[in-house]
């Protein structure tokens, strides 16, 4: 997982080296300066027991100068080396993101179902910035904090092995503290993430349907949810923090215990009851050396209870980015697409390979170029199934899918989606202009291109109307236009692409009957060997189609004109009489008038 | 791509937030401790043991140190137990207080954090719940449940790191002032000096993080919000081959983002160095002028003043000011701890006060108000019938029996002062009749049904509800009275059956399962994985929009509310189920008045009648057959000649 992760890191690894390297330096010197101080403070000592009669001045200098070119160098470093970590690890973030949203640009259909755009958001954000942080902790630290130890103990053994053995003991100690308390606390960490994200889910909720509760009144119960949601995240916070709220006291405290005994021990060297080379002005510096050894224990602790927390950011980074496309590439690809034929051999269809729901099955279907085609049936009949396999979004299970007479697995996808252009049910439109979003058909279409796909779709006379025509900025989503507007700038979008083969997935239902028969009969005018796929809820849109496919429950259930299937099949028929016939009756009793107040 | 592509969201907006951030911090302070007084005070009476623990402490090491050099010189005796053991064992005493100390502060803050935090998100949640719509209008979901998730957690390290760091730094810092006033002032003037420049540093790194910080939040707005977008539109992106350019886009934005958080992570990772590495400077110069006070012996310090008075017998003064060296080396290393931990705390700060901005923001939100005096009540005027209640200035009170009678006089109404949607709108439904809204979007069909509920108020006339102008009216009776089924179908988490259930909470698993039966959602619910026992997530995600609406019908025909409200509520189920529910709606609507906005004209077409909007006017009037005898819009749209939109 990491490894995945990692080469992600690209051209930011020899910051991400550096900066170990320098952080050392700068961990180094922070020994050497209290080293060099035992050696002014040792010549007052000296000087103190008359040892020597006055102060060496050049020695003084020598170390006081040592030491500031050491602060300085050290204080280069530092800045250096911080600058090095922010530049590696958001850098190394940066990548992550792009490599997942590269990736997520290769996704496939079935791909995409699997991920909420909640989720993708979170990915690409959040666990981002946790696995960043991560990253930067372990760069500055996890290399700094064991280099700071080590040397700690080295110096300290050159003052004296006994007081270095001290050391190690109670850095042992001490990370064992920390590693127990670590152990503990994670998994109540883990459960109190999860908790968040219930509270969170909680909070969605509430203001996603804030109008619902308003309605029935609830506001109590809602009220009730968040004390519980929030509660439970009390709960496994004041579990985990108890736990991190012993262990800080408790690495203080074999910090003071330390000490105690440096002092005590370092007192019997200097009056000789112990064997020992202990000067009464190194003891300053050997507390100061425990500080740093028991800090860096700490710090890495710190470190990899962070890195260990991120695992689940990592592991969601991870899913993003090993997926890999359901739709493999063709060895040899096909780059053009000869017509606009259209064929169904025998297709099986479901949407997970293990799944047991079959969405569509023993489909057999030919599609002659310029042919206009119908699709009815009810919801959850396999209409956009259908329609979904010939720009190839997903892969059959069984049979074959061929347009132009060529199975769409050998296309090369561009060129394939380019030549079947598919109008989706749940359509989207970005924010920019009008002239932007309809460029996403065709980047290189003229003004009068435009112009002319929007006329086709009956779309240019509301846009000329739009303060600015087609500069008018549509907002984020296409909010500043109705969901018929909205629909036939789609249309046209796709009509841009000129494609051999259109589908219209319910596209025209928040278009009226009147225009919606204009764009079809437009359709029929000015792209006669396009082939037109309408898949519609009323029956008035496909009513005069060359052949109208009626489904349910994923087979075909009777194909043919408008005539034949009023006559064959029963369900077109029942369709056909809920939405015309229906019309006819009347309210079963006169009602009186209501509402009228006559101005 | 616009410019204004996308919104920041959730992080820090610029410049809004600068104000009164004292005021603010005491606010927040107050919030957090004023509950919690006792405890507070001994959060207070602990740190300043602990931190005086730790000074005093370090003061024995040169008590300690002295009496060594002079044991090692002969002077002193080698007997430890004369000075040097009595004051390792004082030590002990000291450290163990001051871990007990500081242990007990961390523990009792914990605990005070923690229950802020969930009062405060409880009271902000709760606060929310009765705000009126035109703020949730106002705002974007992301923003609203940003406050709390980061600005609540800005709050945490606030409240458990910061403000005891502060404390006990301020005390630290005091302390160690005495120690260092005592022992030399001549050493201390370059401690204080120093200590000015690791200020000034500070100050200087601190604010270009903190203003790099805000840059870097904002790119980071900036690209969820285009993640967002896009993400949401990705299928569209596919089915046009545009992944190219959402890659670049993306590249972009992410490019972007990287150099505000390179620039923002920078100041930020080089303070602590800075700081570190000036102490380190302080550390050598303090040593060096410790020297040269001795070399030339010209000392104020207190302590100096101390020993010539009380050492007659002239104790080695060079001893002494060894010893005195040495301390004050751990003195300035104390003396300069405290300010980097607290400079360490200064995003924290910035970034808390913000975040508590915005909370206080929307906690000082005025609540939608609660209505008028009128409730609603159930079998207390006519048994098994339900009435309004007016008390009357005598205490007794008089009863109208509910009938669903629902006036509209001279009604004008605009989401904003300036711009109006509705215009002088007047109608009426009688008990039992079934009133349609048709027109277009943005045509105040949606709005009208909003006005009755009163998920906001009109600007000028009248509604009446049984003759009661709904102002007058208990607003959540008000709303109990009335049944809605929304555009947009929203579930709960939770069971199936619950979600029926949402619609009246003491109803029976018999009353919802035959709401659903009546709906036609029976059919699906069975066939789910567990019936009417299965989960629900994610605004039931696992289920067709159609189905969603069957549900949501099932919940209001559970309600048993004598108003009905069905705003495009068949919208998303075909034209063969809707006609298979047809029976269950007839059925809900039955004796009730119904409020119906369709799309679908078959849906209206039995109405008592249809009123058709545009641009805020009832423009046509009157049931199906007399509309379309008029021949105007009603009859065009009827017919296909214009479009709904």
């Amino acid at each position: 997982m990491i490894k995945t992760l990692l080469k992600s890191v690209r051209e930011y690894k020899v910051p991400s080296i550096l900066c170990p390297i320098v952080m050392v330096g700068e961990a180094v010197m922070e020994i050497i300066i209290p080293f060099f101080m035992t050696r002014i403070v040792g010549q007052l000592e000296m000087l103190a027991k008359a040892e020597i009669q006055s102060l060496d001045i050049g020695q003084i200098a020598l170390w006081s100068s040592l030491m500031i070119v050491c602060a300085v160098f050290a204080l280069v470093c530092g800045v250096w080396g911080g600058k090095l970590a922010a530049k590696a690890s958001c850098g190394f973030a940066h990548n992550l993101r792009e490599d997942m949203y590269n990736n997520i640009q290769s996704y496939s259909f079935a791909n995409i179902d699997n991920y909420s755009t909640a989720s993708l958001i979170t990915r690409i954000t959040t666990d981002v910035t946790n696995v960043q942080n991560a990253y930067q902790m372990s760069i500055r630290m996890l290399v700094r904090a064991p280099v700071l130890f080590i040397a700690s103990i080295i110096m300290t053994s050159v003052i004296e092995p006994k007081m270095a053995l001290v050391f190690a003991c109670a850095a042992i100690t001490l990370g064992a503290v920390v590693a127990v308390c670590m152990f503990k606390v994670v998994p109540y960490f883990r459960t109190m993430f999860k908790k968040y994200d219930d509270l969170n889910s909680v909070v969605q909720e509430d203001l996603t349907a804030i109008r619902v509760v308003k309605s029935y009144v609830r506001e109590e119960r809602e009220i009730g949810k968040m004390k519980n949601a929030s509660g439970e995240v009390y709960k496994y916070s004041v579990k985990a923090e108890r736990i991190l709220t012993v262990m800080m006291p408790c690495a203080t405290l074999v910090m003071f215990i330390v000490n105690i005994v440096i002092l005590t021990l370092g007192s019997n060297m200097v009056n000789g009851t112990i064997a020992g080379n202990v000067q009464a002005s190194q003891i300053q510096t050997l507390i100061q050396y425990s500080a740093q050894i028991l800090s860096g224990v700490i710090m890495v602790a710190m470190c990899l209870n962070f890195i260990s927390l991120s695992k689940g950011s990592m592991d969601r980074i991870c899913e993003v980015l090993n997926e890999k496309t359901t739709l493999p590439k063709p060895e040899k690809p096909v780059f053009e697409v000869k017509n606009g034929s259209v064929d169904f051999e025998n297709v099986n269809f479901a949407y997970s390979q293990k799944s047991e729901k079959v969405v569509l099955s023993g489909i057999n279907l030919h599609i002659a170029e310029g042919e206009t085609v119908g699709i009815i049936g009810a919801t959850g009949s396999g209409k956009t199934s259908l329609v979904s396999l010939i720009p190839r979004l997903y892969d059959v299970v069984g049979g074959s899918v061929k347009v132009g007479g060529v199975d769409v697995k050998n296309y090369d996808m561009d060129a394939l989606r380019n030549n079947v252009a598919m109008v989706l049910q749940k359509n989207v439109l970005f924010s920019g202009t009008v002239a932007e979003n309809l460029r996403w058909g065709n980047e290189n279409a003229t003004d009068e291109e435009l112009c002319r796909a929007a006329k086709q779709a009956c779309a240019d006379e509301f846009i000329q109307a739009l303060p600015g025509g087609y500069d008018y900025d549509l907002g984020q989503g296409g909010v500043n236009v109705s969901g018929g507007q909205k629909q036939r700038l789609c249309i046209a979008r796709a009509l841009l692409k000129n494609p051999k083969v259109i589908i219209f997935d319910d596209s025209t239902s928040a278009v009226d009957t009147k225009t919606d028969a204009q764009i079809r009969s437009s359709l029929a005018k000015y792209a006669p060997h396009t082939t037109k796929i309408i898949i519609a809820q009323r029956i008035a849109s496909v009513q005069d189609a060359d052949k109208i496919i009626v489904l349910d429950k994923g087979k075909i259930s009777g194909a043919g004109t408008h005539d034949e299937l009023i006559k064959s099949n029963a369900i077109y028929r029942e369709v056909y009489e809920s939405q015309v016939k229906g019309g006819e009756e009347q309210p079963a009793e006169s009602l009186t008038k209501g509402g009228g107040e006559n101005e | 791509m616009s410019k204004e592509m996308a919104t920041p969201r959730g992080g820090v907006k610029g410049g809004k937030h600068a104000k009164a951030p004292s005021k603010t911090l005491k606010r927040l302070l107050k919030y957090a401790f004023s509950r919690n007084k006792v405890a507070t005070a001994f959060v207070v009476f602990f740190v300043l043991i602990a931190s005086v623990a730790n000074v005093t402490a370090a003061s024995r090491v040169s008590v300690i140190v002295d009496e060594l050099i002079l044991i090692g010189k002969g002077e002193a005796s080698p007997d430890l137990w004369n000075v040097i053991y009595p004051n390792v064992i004082l030590m002990g005493s000291i450290y163990l207080a001051g871990s007990v100390a500081s242990f007990a502060y961390n523990i009792i803050m914990m605990y005070i954090a923690q229950g802020t935090l969930k009062k405060m998100r409880d009271e902000m949640f709760a606060k929310m719940q009765y705000l009126p719509l035109k703020y949730f209008d106002g705002h974007t979901h992301g923003d609203l449940m940003s406050l709390y998730t980061n600005d609540v957690d800005t709050m945490r390290q606030l409240l458990t790191q910061t403000i005891p760091q502060i404390i006990s730094s301020a005390i630290t810092l005091v302390a160690v002032f005495v120690f260092m006033v005592i022992y030399s002032v001549t050493m201390l003037l370059v401690v204080i000096a120093v200590l000015a420049g690791i200020v000034f540093a500070t100050k200087h790194i601190g604010s270009r993080s903190a203003k790099n910080y805000l840059i870097h939040q904002k790119a980071l707005g900036n690209l969820n919000g285009y993640v967002e977008e896009m993400t949401e539109g990705q299928k569209v992106i596919k089915v046009f081959c545009h992944e190219q350019k959402a890659r670049e886009q993306f590249k972009a934005v992410n490019d972007e983002l990287n150099e505000a958080g390179r620039k923002a992570n920078s100041y930020a990772f080089i303070l602590g160095p800075v700081n570190n590495n000036l102490g380190y400077l302080q550390y050598v110069l303090v040593a060096l002028v410790g020297i040269l006070v001795m070399a030339f012996g010209n000392e104020t310090g207190l302590l100096s003043i101390y020993c010539s008075v009380m050492n007659a017998e002239k104790v080695n003064r060079v001893a002494l000011v060894a010893g005195m060296v040495v301390s004050f080396l751990m003195f300035s290393r104390q003396f300069n701890m405290p300010v980097m931990q607290v400079s360490q705390q200064f995003n924290a700060i910035v970034m808390a006060l913000a975040g508590a901005e915005r909370i206080f923001e929307m906690v000082d939100t005025a609540p939608e108000d609660k209505g008028g005096e009128i409730t609603l009540t159930y079998g207390e005027y006519e048994a098994k019938k339900w009435a309004w209640k007016k008390p009357l200035p005598d205490g007794s009170a008089e009863y109208v029996p509910l009938m669903g009678d629902i006036r509209f006089n001279n009604v004008v109404f605009g989401y904003t002062d300036e711009k109006v949607i509705l215009k002088n709108i007047s109608l009426y439904a009688k008990p039992g009749q079934k009133i349609a809204f048709v027109g277009s979007t943005g045509a105040g069909k949606t709005t009208i049904t909003n006005l009755i509920n009163r998920f906001y108020d009109i600007q000028s006339g009248e509604i009446t509800y049984d003759g009661i102008d709904v102002k007058q009216i208990k607003k959540d009776d008000l709303r109990k009275s009335l049944g809605v089924v929304l555009q947009d179908t929203h579930l709960f988490t939770g069971t199936v059956m619950d979600n029926i259930r949402y619609g009246r909470l003491n109803a029976t698993d018999e009353e919802c399962i035959k709401a659903a039966k009546l709906a036609n959602a029976d059919f699906f619910i069975t066939h789910l994985p567990e019936g009417y026992d299965t989960m629900l997530k994610g605004d039931g995600a696992n289920l067709s929009q159609g189905q969603r609406q069957l549900l949501a019908i099932a919940r209001a025909m559970v309600s048993e509310c004598p108003v009905l409200i069905l705003d495009e509520a068949t919208s998303s189920i075909d034209t063969r189920t809707e006609k298979l529910i047809e029976q269950g709606m007839d059925k809900l609507m039955e004796g009730r008045t119904v409020f119906v906005i369709a799309h679908r004209l078959s849906t209206v077409r039995n109405s008592h009648a249809i009123m058709v909007l545009e641009h805020g006017e009832i423009i046509e009037r009157g049931d199906h057959e007399q509309l379309i005898a008029q021949k105007g819009k009603y009859y065009n749209l009827y017919t296909g000649a214009f479009e709904l939109e």
